[in-house]
């Protein structure tokens, strides 16, 4: 069985359809891909699966647990964890404090604990503060942890977001364009970071991705989305040589004559 | 390496003389203060322990608040009617106030908490005005004149009826209300109040239940007014509806803004402002309110974020 399953979503708002009947599995220990022309119905494909919008129809599984109609925080806790296309930082407080906002769902002091500094607060806090530490160290930012978030360079930005993710502990991480405006030598780091987190942590990884050279090189398996379909799947050879994946992109040869004319 | 740099303030070496000094003086107070001082500070203290209440919601959560004194109000007539409807000792009235306060919070913020900032806004602004016209109307509350002769309670064996003693009341609570919201500040809780403040979404996206951190928020704040009131009726010993206005909301939540949302020294700062200002500016009469006015127009044109500095570093 695969890690993630979706089986016949679909999505609408009014009268528009989002998703028509999409299928599509990722397999554990995978790096997955998802294409698509602009509009294709990409991020709504990872706002459904991590409950931001609420499919009309099909089912979505991770790990066999079925996760359709799930309040984003309760997808979290079950081990699903994203990154934004536009990110998404707490912008005016420190890299470290964002890496913290992904451990609160994996622990559990409240109001009362940290008024009276209960013992289990204190050990928390301390966890806490640790588990920041580590994983700004391990997307390789250490020296970015007291700053304001918003204020680091876009590639670190990038990185804090993906250390809050990791810090949630996922089975699946959801990246929605990584590599959008980083620079080739950024996205090489990025590559290797992917695979570092795939190879060392064991996490699975779905990635939304625009630059195909990075998707191509990545990517076991890679699934194709057109109007909220999903018109190919397959290896990376297999899905760059799908004629209706190149017609997806580039569009039929009649209408370029028509346009043309 | 210090991951929360906010805390380098208050665990530097020289900002903890510089609070234990301001605590002396504080102490110090009733040994040569006369009785109108110790009444003006009183209130300071007591508006202290409000602002820091109110700024849980506003500062670190975010949500505008415009009907807080209703909490406060709760806190009040519960200590009201616990000593003379129940006649029960005073400090029955503690933990049914943070009980009631409690479930107002729930009930109000429930359902509202989804809602959009100013939309909270005029919801909890009529929530306020809600809670004044219900005792305001009702027997058991007294009615407009409010509940009269609340018997002062006893601390160790002495009764409570000096403005000395309440002095030490406010300025206890407020050194409370002080110690729970910096804990609170660099807590798991406490940071959640700010991530969901600063972007609700990615909040969520990191596993927080937006709608429980706020709820818990606006309880917390509830509970520190509904404390606040308790001891504030004890003092006066006579409570009316009219206490508990739109403006008493609106004061208590300029002496947060004023101060600076989120930043305790600041909340502390605001607040003393909005208390010994207009007494400071008695001698001009009528004028003095206008002359209030324009002071506190000037400091939100010149700092918008609050009087108390972004990034405070003692030496």
């Amino acid at each position: 069985m695969a890690l993630l399953e979706i089986a016949g979503m679909s999505l609408g708002f009014g009268g528009i359809e989002v998703l028509r009947g999409f299928d599509f599995a990722v397999e554990e220990g995978s790096i997955t891909s998802l294409i698509g022309p602009n509009g294709a119905g990409k991020t709504s494909v990872f706002n459904c699966l991590t409950g931001f919008y609420r499919p009309r129809a099909g089912r979505i599984t991770l790990a066999g647990t079925r996760i359709d109609g799930l309040a984003p925080h309760r997808v979290t806790r079950l081990g699903l964890a994203r990154t934004f296309q536009n990110l998404r930082l707490f912008r005016e407080l420190t890299a470290a404090e964002n890496v913290m906002a992904g451990r609160h769902c994996r622990t559990g002091a409240g109001a009362l604990d940290a008024m009276l500094g209960t013992r289990r607060h204190r050990h928390e806090e301390a966890a806490i503060a640790e588990a920041a530490r580590h994983w700004l160290a391990f997307v390789g930012i250490t020296e970015a942890a007291d700053r304001t978030a918003g204020a680091l360079p876009y590639g670190h930005q990038r990185r804090v977001e993906w250390a809050r993710a990791l810090a949630t502990e996922p089975r699946l991480l959801l990246l929605d364009e990584p590599a959008a405006g980083l620079n080739v030598g950024e996205k090489e780091e990025l590559v290797a970071l992917m695979r570092r987190i795939r190879d060392e942590l064991g996490v699975t990884i779905l990635l939304i991705e625009h630059d195909m050279g990075l998707v191509m090189q990545v990517s076991e398996h890679i699934g194709v989305l057109d109007h909220g379909r999903k018109i190919a799947e397959g290896t990376p050879e297999r899905v760059q040589n799908d004629p209706l994946v190149i017609e997806a992109y580039l569009g039929r040869d009649e209408d370029e004559a028509s346009a043309a004319a | 390496m210090s991951v929360a740099p906010a805390l380098a303030v208050a665990r530097s070496p020289r900002g903890t003389v510089v609070s234990a000094a301001l605590i002396v003086v504080a102490l110090a107070i009733p040994l040569v203060a006369n009785s109108y001082a110790l009444e003006v500070l009183s209130e300071a203290w007591f508006y202290v322990l409000l602002c820091l209440g109110l700024n849980i919601v506003v500062g670190y959560a975010g949500l505008l608040d415009l009907g807080y004194a209703a909490f406060f109000a709760v806190g009040a007539y519960t200590a009201g009617l616990v000593t003379l409807k129940l006649g029960l000792s005073f400090w029955f009235s503690l933990p049914l106030a943070v009980v009631a306060a409690s479930i107002a919070g729930v009930v109000i913020g429930g359902p509202t908490l989804r809602l959009r900032s100013d939309y909270l806004a005029i919801v909890t602004l009529g929530f306020g005005e809600m809670v004044r016209i219900t005792v305001r109307n009702l027997a058991v509350t007294g009615g407009a004149s409010g509940l009269v002769g609340i018997s002062r309670p006893y601390l160790f064996g002495y009764k409570l009826d000096t403005i000395a003693s309440y002095y030490y009341i406010f300025l206890a609570l407020a050194l409370l209300a002080v110690a729970a919201s910096h804990r609170l500040e660099h807590s798991r809780i406490g940071r959640a109040w700010k991530y969901v403040r600063s972007d609700e979404d990615a909040a969520r996206a990191m596993g927080i239940n937006h709608a429980a951190v706020k709820l818990s928020a606006y309880v917390l704040g509830a509970i520190f007014a509904a404390i606040g009131g308790c001891f504030y009726a004890a003092k006066m010993t006579a409570i009316a509806p009219e206490t508990f206005t739109f403006n008493q909301s609106l004061l208590i939540l300029l002496g947060v803004v004023l101060g600076g949302r989120g930043k305790i020294p600041g909340v502390i700062l605001g607040a003393l402002v909005v208390v010994v200002a207009p007494e400071l500016f008695r001698d001009i009469g009528s004028l003095r309110m206008l002359v209030f006015a324009l002071c506190l127009l000037l400091i939100m044109l010149l700092r918008p974020a609050g009087i108390w500095p972004e990034r405070w570093r003692w030496g």
